[in-house]
This record gives structure tokens, C-alpha cells and sequence, in this order.
């Protein structure tokens, strides 16, 4: 047996040797530059030494140490970890793209601006709203352009609206991108259901509110069903419904969000569209606005000039750039790659399995552990691990143990509105096989919650680390490699 | 779709549907009865159908082949974004399904790989800039300017409400600072630069009663600034030093950190990703240690397990929107991880020499260009500040023209100013990376000198 | 401090007045919700404090909670070794581990806090409010049966 003690794989620069690379170029075949001498570098900087074969060989190990939706059922609330198709990974890496300079004359690049221009319809059409950014480069990203937007229509008449209504059960990016436009958030609180509670908001709307913030279906999976009077009330207070579409998922081709009455939306490609996470991006964030909004839309955008597209800054009103150069391209072309390959109908068939596997699901997992609300969910939904107290186990024991089960655990500890909370999203990809063994794995790490709870409460036990101490990292944080192992 | 209704990304099949409604106790039509009817779409989406892999493939193909790219010419395009040289390792790594497919490592104990690769990439870039701590990316060098700016306010509480900002940034960055300024309060104060390198003396005289100067270095025109002293003139004011630096010149250049930043940020794009009509790339920002709270985004922290074992776990969440929301140091949740950890690779391949080797070829190959194109009738260097990798020519014609014409002859000669700022039509912005050799260059000088009208 | 001779806020933080010097930390009941407290964010000497409104922070790994002052007045001590070492915070809430003192405006103020048998019977009821919801929910789920996944 190996040393427990060992880490598994060392750090890159564990493998440096005076001397190594890991890659060579041809001789310099022009004269040195001069530089003045005072700009240069007196110490080159402390990166390793490797040669290629041991820069792939742990790369390689390292990737072997991680969980993922290739390996891992990954049942992530709000997340959709939906299989990420290959044949987006091999035509996005086309040269034809990957080769495309952003300065280069539009002439030059007219596949790319058609596939924008088209994603940019197709994207409307998903979202029944006429007009729609790509620019911003993630869901948050998104988030606070679309509050942007809104806040630039608000300015133009005149201004003076400085709170955003924002339900108790949001993701935590929502009052953070508000804050961003300088807004004050206001909690709405939510009902027994689970909804929003539509007589507090309709009290809490008023002359100083710019706008509400909703997700539907919310972060329980519960479709706010009143979404029509709530979108009356805040018009009806002169302002703007913005939804936060990362459960977007569940009603592709069933409900539009632009025809129950919101007015500005962010997509997550990486989300409902299956570009991969990537271990944490890059994603992407397009945003679809009515009519109204179009003019506050950041530049550049893609237009048409006779049958030539190009991409124009010509828009008086825009809130400006909200990053470099026109989005992020590479990811954009997945999604659009994704919905050619699903069509109309498969994307309402992703819809609807993705609601049943989720309803097969809950029907199993709400006899071991109670939903958090009795109303019906769609694509996700949310149990509360409260009960295990009794036995000393928390959620997040149940979470690292599923790992040991071979499953990656679902959402803990949100939305913070249920305690203890389970948020579990299957996706459509996945087979009722593989819902059936997590089931099971679910029940039996419960029976050990009651049997043995000290198997779950030390757990993990079969992975690359044990449980690692989150407490030692936050009070003395260490976030360089130093040589010697000295603390930075 | 199969005739059956089903598709390969859809395992469900008609017999399996029957059994899960029946497993869930729902009947048909009944998936969908918390959305009011009024509401529900009764028709199909007007989108193409959908095309199986084999004729989204041709499609797609045929869609590209309407580019001409970098890869059918011979590219000086700068302005940002660099031809540089990708090896094949990089790819071989960022295109493996752990990587790939993985989420953000928040269950740590499932996402080693991920997080050592973040934990390595923030020494990198702390190695790189001279600073103390990084963070694990953000979305491009613009956010990361404006993200480096809100920084510099939430640590100077308050005290001055205008930022100076070098007119030699980038424009594109300079506009995003502005997008997200406007709702702050806070002023922008541009600093000119029309030598080509900052005016130390209007910057000093802008950063009274500001909380932060922004320098880029090297600039837009690929001048090399004068950081020592441009930093020492904002600290006399009082302001923050933020530096914005093109990572593959920190091979040569002198780190940042060395001249007093205190933030440090800017586009790791130069770091083994590809050009992609401009994204994703990442951003990254570097910071002295004491101010780490106020620093956005991810960072990976080491810690240990209950038996001693090395491991890496996301920290200081606590800055971050999943805890503090509306309080956040900034609303972002999914970064550029996967455009990071080819960086990673790339630096780990190239190494401290490989690195230093690269810059040092682009320096010396877009200093033998501009020597040759300077010597062109017709033509001048702009500007007679020094210079790194990029540099401003004036032409004989607009620059424009002079571009489409060499286009024709399979040279993209540079980027026409007017691109960054529409009324100067008689300037090109030239870049040379490691990629272009002598004969490349020589083409492109003798192509410029063509197209003159010399002969 | 002995907790009997403290006042306490609903929301946790004590106060202790010693003429016009007000002494302010949290409960050891609050250092237990909190579990793993890893940061303290405490104000500079000098500062004024509003009753009612924050002061600081104290962090946990998963959770930022602010810290409300029970009186208007200034920072006239912040305990230092809280910020080099949040652990004496845990170990010691009433005693080492306190935070500031303020030059209290008007230390009467704090007679508006609860007393310690008052703050006492206020978090058993907290408590009894959410054993009777658990309990409902043991009525409905009892002991997980065999079933078949």
C-alpha cells in the first residue's frame, strides 16, 4: 500500500528539473530586439521545467482524479449536466474558427456571422422575444446586462427607481448583479407552495421598483403559475419582469417566457443548450429582450446589409460593451450546433423527459426523504435532509457519500429557503436504469444514516482524498505553490 | 429524430415513458398541468429540423468553408488577440471528457484534478505578474479591467470618486469600464497618451482626488510604458495602481509587481488559446495578499484531509455570490475554468525559457518589420516610443485599403486603427508572434511597398 | 463575563455596560450555529456605531453573518486577538473571545436587550418551533421500509 500521506499526484512543479521543456521553437532567424533595459525582467519567472511526456502524463492523472458527466451521473439542481454531444466538440474546433481574428474584415467570416445570426433567431423563437444579445460571456454575465438594460430604459424616462424585487428562494448571482447596476435588493417572500407570494409582491410593487427578478420554473422546480398577474402587478408599476432562464430547461417548446409577460431573459447555453461546463466554463449568456428593449442592447451586434452580414455598433442607446470583441464564439457555436441537432421537436421532447424523469424520480426519493413542497415540480426538485439530525447526519454527509456510490451528489444547501436542502435535476439524458441505481444508492445511504451513520459522516472514503478540511483552508489560506512548501 | 421519437441524446423510449408515468403517477398530458393552459405554446417552434450528425456536419462544413481565416493567410493581426503558436499537448489536455464535462469543483473531494490545475495556474500567474495571490480566471482582460477598478474602490472605501485611466488601453476595455461605471457614480478620467505612451505628467495632474490609475503595458500600440514611473506619479495622489499586461511579454518584461502594482490584470488569450473570432479567451487579476478578501472570482486553497493527504478545495467562498449576494465582491459564478487550464498546460510546456523564448521572438521579429516597413517610402512608425511585439504605422493611403489589398495577395497586414477608433483612417497596427518567419515578413514588407505605389 | 449579567439581542451579539463603556461579543449559542468561524471583520477605533445597524462580520466557511451594535456610540477597543485567531472567539464567546467596546452615547440603551434568562427562554422557542415541525415530518416518514429500487 502507498503511503496514505503521499498526495496522490504531485503539483507540475514537483516535476521541474533545471533544464527540461516541454516544447521548442525554431531559431530565431531576424536580429535581437532592443529594449530599453530598465522594462526587462531581471529573474525569470518560477514556472517548471518538464518535458512534454511528463506535462501530459500529469495532466492526464490529474484529469483521471475528476468526477464528470462522461463518467458520473451528476443530478445537480438548476445546473442541467446534460450530455455534452461530441459532434459539437469536434466541429466547434474547426480551424475555419478557431483560426478567425476579430479584426478580420466581415467579408472574411460570413459562416460565423450566419450561424450568430441564425442562433440569434433561434434563440427569439425559444424565447418568444424579438431581439437577443450573444454578447455577454455567462449566465451571471448575462444577468447583469439584462439589469443593465433595464436600468438604461428607466434612465431614459427619467429614472428614479432604485429597487429590484428579488424572491427568497433565488440563486445568489441575481441581488449580486443587481447590486452591480447599483440597485437595492428587496426580498419577496415565497408562499407555502412554494411560489412566489403574489399579495406581498403586489405590495411590495411600486413607484421606486425597476424591476422583479424571477426564475420560472423557480429554484424549487414549481412553476410560478401565477406568472401572468405577477408580470400584470409589475407592469401595472411601470416596471420590467427579468427572468433568470437557467431552468429553461424544463419548458423549451412548452410555455415561451416572452408570452407570459416577461420582458428581458439570459439563456445558459451551458445549461439547457449542453455546451460542456468545462469545470467551471467558459459558457456563455445571451440575453432576449421585447421590442421595447432592443435599443439598450449592449454592441457589437449582427446585422444585415443586402444579403451581407457584419457586425455593427450602430446603436445610439446601448448600455455599451459588456466585454471584448462579440461573445464567446466557440461555445456559441455549440448551442447553435445542439439545437440543429434536436430540431422543434426534440427540443420539446428534452422538455417533457426531462420533467418525467424528474417526476419518476421524486417519486421514488419523497418516500425516504420528505420534498420540501407538496406542489408539483418540473424538470427538478428539492428534498430536505432535516430529519437525519436525529441520527447525526447532514445533507452534506449524504452528498459525499453518494461519491463512495458512485454518483456525483446533487445540489446541497440551496435554495436557502429549505433547510437542509436536496436539489436534484436528472436531465433528459439520462436512462431510468440510471435513476433506478441512484435510488438505490440514495436508500441505502440512509439505511446507514439509521444503521451505521458513522460510514456516512466520514465519508468519502473511496476517493482520490478523504473529506478535506474546508475550516483549515478559509482560516489560513494557502493559494500559491511556494518551493520548500512555505506558506503563501 | 428516429421514426420512433427517439434520438440519440434521448434514451427514453415509448415503452419506458409508459412505465415512468405509471412509476410517477401521472397519465398523459398531465407533465405539464402547473402551467396554465392560456400560457402554454400551442404550436411547434418555427426552428429548422433537425439534422443528424452526418448532414449538420456537411451543413457546417459548408458554413465554414464561406471563412477565410488566419490559417489561409499570412496574419500580423494584433489588437488584443495573437496568432501565436498552440502545441499539440495543449489540445490533447483541454479536449479530454474530465475536463470537459466536469462541473465547477464545489464538492471538492470529486474535482482534485480541476483544482490542482487552478491551484497551479494561480502560482503561474502570480509567478508571471510578481504579485502575491490570483484568482482562478475570469471571462477576458476587459472584464478583468473592470472587475480590477470596482476592486480598487471597495479597498479605497469610497475616498475619490474618479478613476484614471490611460488612453493607451485598450478602447474595447476602456468601453467596458465605462458600461459598467455608468451605474457607480464613478468618474473616468482619461489620461492621453499621444506620443503613443502615457503622459505621466497629465496622469499625475488626473489622479488627484482619484482612487485608481489604470496603465496597459504594453498599450494598445504596443508601446512599452514607463510603469515605474507612471505608478510612482498615481501613488503621489494617493490612487491604486492597476497594471494591464499581455501575459506572454511577462517572459521578458519585468513583472508588474516589481513597479508597485497593486492589482494586476489583463487576457491569458497569447496562453495556448486559440483566436475563435475573439472568445472565450480569460481574463485573470493578481493582488497583493492583504487585500485577497476584496478579490472576486474563485481561488483554490490547499488544505489536508483527516489523514494528512494534500488536497485542494474552492476558499473565502465567503466573498462570493452563493454566500454574500447582493454583497459580493461580484456577481460571477461560471468563469473561463477550461480556457484556464489550457494555459496551464501551455505554461507548464513552455516553462520559464520556453516562455522567455517566445516573447523574445515576437519582440525581435516585430522589430525587424517595423525596421523594413520603416524604411518603406511612404511609410512611418508613428510613434518613437519603445515598443514590444505590435507597433503603429502610418501608410501612403488609408489603411483600410492598404489591408484589402493585401488581403488579395493572402497577407492580413495589420489592424486599420479605424477598427478601435473610426477618424484615424491612415493607421495600421502591425503584431509579430513567433509564429511569422523572415520570409513572412519580407513578404509583408514587400507587399506594403507594392501597394505604396513604389516599385 | 458571567452570560447571567449580560444583556442579549434576538439577534445574538451580548452587551455588558461598565459605566459609558459597553462591552460586545455573541452568545455561545450563535458561536454554535455558526460551527467553524474563520474570519472576523471588526471596525477601526474611532469608528460610531448605531444601534440596530452593523459593525462588523463573522465568518463561518459557508456563511457571513453580520454583527449589530446595541447601542449608538464610538469604538473606543477591538479585540485583536479575535481577528489573529477567530478560534478564541469559539472557545471563549463570553470571555477572551469578546469583540469591541464602545464609548456608549447612552448606555442605558442596552436595558432594551434581553436579559440572560429572557435570551434563554427566546431560543428554546426557537428551538421547540422547529422540533414540532421535524417531528411532524417523523409522523409521515417513520423508519424507511424495504423497498424496492
Amino acid at each position: 500500500m502507498t503511503d496514505t500521506k503521499r498526495p496522490v499526484e504531485p503539483l507540475v512543479f514537483e516535476y521541474s528539473r533545471p533544464g527540461r521543456l516541454g516544447a521548442a521553437l525554431p531559431e530565431l532567424d531576424v536580429p535581437e530586439a532592443m529594449l530599453p533595459a530598465g522594462a526587462l525582467r531581471k529573474a525569470a519567472p518560477e514556472l517548471p521545467e518538464a518535458s512534454e511526456h511528463d506535462v501530459v502524463r500529469h495532466y492526464t492523472r490529474l484529469s483521471r482524479l475528476n468526477v464528470c458527466v462522461d463518467t458520473h451521473f451528476y443530478p445537480l439542481g438548476s445546473c442541467t449536466m446534460k450530455y455534452n454531444p461530441r459532434a459539437g466538440e469536434r466541429l466547434a474546433a474547426d480551424e475555419r474558427l478557431a483560426a478567425a481574428h476579430p479584426y478580420q474584415a466581415d467579408g472574411d467570416v460570413q459562416g460565423i456571422l450566419q450561424i450568430l445570426w441564425d442562433l440569434e433567431r433561434y434563440l427569439a423563437e425559444i424565447a418568444g422575444l424579438p431581439h437577443v444579445t450573444l454578447a455577454p460571456a455567462a449566465g451571471a454575465h448575462g444577468e447583469v446586462t439584462g439589469m443593465m438594460v433595464i436600468a438604461a430604459y428607466h434612465r431614459d424616462r427619467g429614472g428614479g427607481r432604485r429597487k429590484v424585487l428579488i424572491p427568497d428562494s433565488a440563486h445568489g448571482t441575481n441581488p449580486a448583479s443587481a447590486a452591480t447596476c447599483g440597485y437595492e435588493a428587496v426580498t419577496v417572500p415565497s408562499g407555502g407552495d412554494g411560489r412566489i407570494d403574489v399579495e406581498a409582491l403586489k405590495r411590495l410593487a411600486g413607484a421606486d421598483t425597476a424591476a422583479l427578478m424571477v426564475t420560472n420554473p423557480n429554484t424549487l422546480g414549481i412553476f410560478e403559475s401565477g406568472i401572468r398577474e405577477i408580470a400584470d402587478a409589475i407592469h401595472g408599476a411601470g416596471a420590467l419582469v427579468y427572468m433568470d432562464g437557467a431552468n429553461l430547461n424544463a419548458i423549451m417548446g412548452i410555455a415561451r417566457p416572452g408570452d407570459f409577460g416577461v420582458d428581458v431573459m439570459h439563456f445558459n447555453p451551458h445549461k439547457t443548450f449542453s455546451t460542456p461546463h468545462g469545470s467551471g466554463g467558459p459558457g456563455a449568456g445571451p440575453v432576449a429582450v421585447t421590442q421595447a428593449l432592443e435599443p439598450y442592447l449592449p454592441v457589437p451586434f449582427v446585422a444585415k446589409r443586402a444579403s451581407a452580414f457584419c457586425l455593427s455598433a450602430d446603436r445610439p442607446k446601448s448600455i455599451g460593451r459588456v466585454r471584448s470583441f462579440a461573445g464567446n464564439i466557440a461555445v456559441l457555436v455549440r448551442a447553435y450546433l445542439y439545437i440543429r441537432s434536436m430540431g422543434p421537436e426534440g427540443l420539446r421532447r428534452a422538455a417533457e423527459t426531462a420533467v418525467l424523469n424528474s417526476d419518476y424520480l421524486r417519486a421514488k426519493l419523497s418516500k425516504l426523504l420528505p420534498a420540501a413542497y407538496a406542489t408539483p415540480t418540473l424538470h427538478e426538485f428539492v428534498l430536505s435532509g432535516r430529519r437525519l439530525a436525529k441520527q447525526g447526519v447532514r445533507t452534506l454527509d449524504v452528498a459525499k457519500r453518494l461519491l463512495d456510490y458512485g454518483f456525483h451528489p446533487p445540489t446541497v444547501y440551496f435554495p436557502l429557503v429549505v433547510e437542509e436542502a436536496l436539489m436534484i435535476e436528472p436531465t433528459e439524458t439520462e436512462s431510468l436504469e440510471t435513476l433506478d441505481a441512484f435510488a438505490a444508492a440514495f436508500a441505502a445511504i440512509l439505511d446507514e444514516a439509521a444503521t451505521r451513520p458513522s460510514i456516512v459522516t466520514g465519508a468519502p472514503h473511496t476517493m482520490p482524498v478523504g473529506r478535506l478540511d474546508e475550516v483549515k483552508a478559509a482560516r489560513e489560506p494557502r493559494l500559491v505553490w511556494r518551493r520548500g512548501g512555505a506558506d503563501a | 429524430m428516429g421514426r420512433n421519437g427517439t434520438h440519440p441524446y434521448l434514451p427514453m423510449t415509448e415503452d419506458e415513458r409508459k412505465k415512468a408515468l405509471y412509476a410517477a403517477g401521472l397519465k398523459e398530458g398531465e407533465l405539464f398541468s402547473s402551467i396554465p393552459d392560456e400560457l402554454r405554446l400551442k404550436r411547434p417552434l418555427d426552428l429548422p429540423a433537425a439534422s443528424g450528425e452526418l448532414e449538420l456536419t456537411r451543413e457546417f462544413h459548408a458554413l465554414m468553408s464561406r471563412n477565410t481565416t488566419t490559417a489561409q493567410a499570412i496574419s500580423f493581426l494584433g489588437g488584443g488577440v495573437y496568432d501565436h503558436f498552440v502545441p499539440a499537448a495543449v489540445d490533447a489536455i483541454a479536449s479530454r471528457g474530465e475536463f470537459v464535462t466536469a462541473y465547477t469543483p464545489y464538492q471538492a473531494e470529486a474535482s482534485q484534478g480541476s483544482l490542482a490545475a487552478f491551484f497551479e495556474f494561480q502560482t503561474m500567474i502570480v509567478q508571471l505578474t510578481g504579485m502575491e495571490v490570483a484568482n482562478a480566471g475570469v471571462y477576458d482582460g476587459a472584464t478583468a479591467t473592470a472587475e480590477s477598478v470596482l476592486m480598487a474602490r471597495r479597498l479605497t472605501k469610497g475616498r475619490g470618486g474618479a478613476v484614471v485611466v490611460s488612453a493607451a488601453v485598450h478602447p474595447e476595455y476602456v468601453e467596458v469600464l465605462r458600461t459598467y461605471l455608468q451605474w457607480n457614480g464613478i468618474e473616468m478620467r482619461l489620461a492621453p497618451a499621444d506620443n503613443g505612451a502615457t503622459d505621466c505628467g497629465q496622469l499625475e495632474r488626473l489622479a488627484k482626488g482619484s482612487f485608481a490609475a489604470v496603465v496597459a503595458n504594453p498599450n494598445v500600440y504596443g508601446s512599452v510604458e514607463d510603469l515605474a514611473g507612471l505608478f510612482a506619479a498615481a501613488k503621489r495622489e494617493g490612487a491604486l495602481c492597476i497594471a494591464v499586461a499581455n501575459p506572454i511579454t511577462l517572459g521578458v518584461l519585468e513583472a508588474p509587481g516589481a513597479f508597485g502594482a497593486d492589482i494586476v490584470c489583463g487576457d491569458g488569450q497569447p496562453l495556448g488559446c486559440y483566436q475563435n473570432f475573439g472568445g472565450p479567451s480569460f481574463g485573470f487579476m493578481a493582488a497583493r495578499r492583504k487585500d485577497v478578501r476584496q478579490l472576486p472570482g474563485r481561488l483554490v486553497g490547499e488544505t489536508t484531509d483527516a489523514e494528512g493527504r494534500r488536497g485542494f478545495c474552492l476558499t473565502l467562498q465567503t466573498r462570493e455570490q452563493h454566500i454574500r449576494r447582493e454583497r459580493a465582491t461580484s456577481n460571477i459564478c461560471t468563469n473561463h475554468a477550461l480556457m484556464t487550464i489550457r494555459a496551464t498546460v501551455y505554461m507548464a510546456l513552455l516553462g520559464p525559457r520556453g516562455l522567455a523564448e517566445v516573447a523574445r521572438q515576437c519582440a525581435a521579429k516585430a522589430h525587424y518589420a517595423a525596421a523594413k516597413i520603416a524604411a518603406l517610402p511612404g511609410y512611418r512608425l508613428t510613434y518613437g516610443a519603445p515598443f514590444f511585439h505590435e507597433f503603429v504605422v502610418t501608410c501612403p493611403r488609408p489603411a483600410s485599403d492598404v489591408a484589402a489589398q493585401a488581403a488579395l495577395e493572402g497577407i492580413f497586414p495589420g489592424v486599420p486603427l479605424s477598427r478601435l477608433w473610426p477618424e484615424r483612417t491612415g493607421e495600421l497596427l502591425i503584431a509579430v508572434t513567433e509564429k511569422r518567419t523572415r520570409e513572412d515578413i519580407d513578404r509583408l514588407v514587400g507587399a506594403l511597398g507594392r501597394i505604396g505605389g513604389v516599385r | 463575563m458571567d452570560p447571567e449579567t449580560l444583556r442579549f439581542a434576538e439577534t445574538h451579539e451580548w452587551a455588558h455596560a461598565d459605566g459609558n463603556i459597553v462591552t460586545v461579543g455573541i452568545s455561545d449559542h450563535a458561536v454554535k450555529e455558526l460551527r467553524d468561524i474563520t474570519y472576523v471583520d471588526l471596525p477601526a477605533v474611532g469608528d460610531s456605531t448605531t444601534q440596530g445597524d452593523p459593525f462588523g462580520e463573522v465568518e463561518s466557511v459557508k456563511t457571513v453573518a453580520e454583527l449589530l451594535a446595541p447601542c449608538d456610540g464610538e469604538v473606543s477597543e477591538v479585540n485583536e486577538a479575535v481577528v489573529d485567531d477567530p478560534a478564541v472567539l469559539s472557545k471563549e464567546p463570553y470571555g477572551e473571545g469578546w469583540l469591541i467596546k464602545i464609548k456608549a452615547h447612552d448606555p442605558e440603551q442596552i436595558k432594551e436587550l434581553m436579559t440572560y434568562e429572557e435570551y434563554e427562554t427566546f431560543i428554546e422557542e426557537e428551538a421547540e418551533e422547529e422540533d414540532e415541525e421535524e417531528e411532524e415530518e417523523e409522523e409521515e416518514y417513520g423508519e424507511s421500509e424495504d423497498e424496492e429500487f
